[in-house]
């Protein structure tokens, strides 16, 4: 039972994934990329991961989400379909050499050990892992006041140059 | 061979890299570019938490995947705005046509 539950949940999710790109709507394939969202989260769900998958979640499938419709609303939402940069079968072909070889190096290591003990995340996060959470902290907020710095419009007569 | 959720999920990670590398080769939009970084992080994220489970450490495995969530967030945040500002200054958002450096 188990296994159909992932199998139905993760073939959601690559089927979610194939009509984002294929849509020719770039709303449409917002929506898609958020049903991808909530099917992995329930996947990492099942896999015992829960603060993971709520992070997941409301990130993915809510904030990135808002971003892209706020995006849209800025650009539009052209139909625009044209012609791929390589042809679409050597695509698949690469990409399909590049999934086996991935596959066959990851699957020749598999070893499922038995797990020591429950490992509380937020003593991982919060010793073990400390300085990822700080440098995290630098990247959000590097990453805000850049946005602003893109986003900022120059006022009329204003060149940006900086006078010697 | 013996098909456990494990290999399920394996397998599943696999394929979701696999539409989201298509999906990277063939799309011409920026914002659809940046979309498909989404798509490739969350199995990305998926495969970090089925590493997590299998080595028995699903501790660290969720730090590096919350990693990774926020910081392909910033990217996305980044790459958005810059998609806007190429809008804005080329009024296009094909790849191919913004290929120049010119100022």
């Amino acid at each position: 039972m188990d296994n159909i539950q992932y199998a139905i949940l993760l073939a959601g999710a690559i089927l979610c994934a194939y009509c984002a790109i294929v849509s020719k709507r770039i709303l449409s394939a917002t929506l898609y990329l958020a049903g991808i969202s909530a099917l992995v989260s329930t996947v990492i769900y099942k896999l015992g991961a829960m603060q993971v998958a709520v992070i997941e979640l409301s990130v993915g499938a809510g904030l990135v989400t808002v971003l892209l419709v706020y995006a849209l609303s800025v650009v539009g939402d052209d139909a625009l379909d044209p012609s791929s940069i390589i042809s679409k079968p050597m695509a698949f072909i690469v990409v399909a050499l590049t999934i086996s070889i991935l596959g066959w190096m990851a699957y020749t290591k598999w070893a499922i050990v038995e797990s020591t003990g429950s490992i509380v995340l937020a003593d991982v996060l919060w010793q073990q892992r400390v300085l990822d959470v700080w440098i995290q902290i630098a990247l959000i907020f590097s990453g805000v006041m850049g946005v602003l710095g893109l986003l900022s419009e120059q006022k009329p007569g204003q060149t940006g140059d900086v006078p010697l | 061979m013996n098909l456990t959720p494990l290999n399920i999920v394996f397998w599943g990670v696999a394929g979701l890299f696999g539409v989201g590398l298509y999906g990277l080769l063939i799309t011409r939009n920026l914002i659809k570019v940046v979309m498909v970084l989404q798509i490739l992080v969350k199995a990305v994220v998926l495969a970090l938490v089925l590493a997590g489970k299998i080595s028995g450490n699903l501790g660290l495995g969720q730090s590096i995947a919350a990693t990774v969530i926020v910081v392909d967030t910033i990217v996305a945040v980044v790459g958005l705005a810059l998609a806007v500002q190429v809008r804005r200054r080329f009024g296009t958002l094909d790849v191919s046509k913004i290929d120049t450096l010119r100022g």
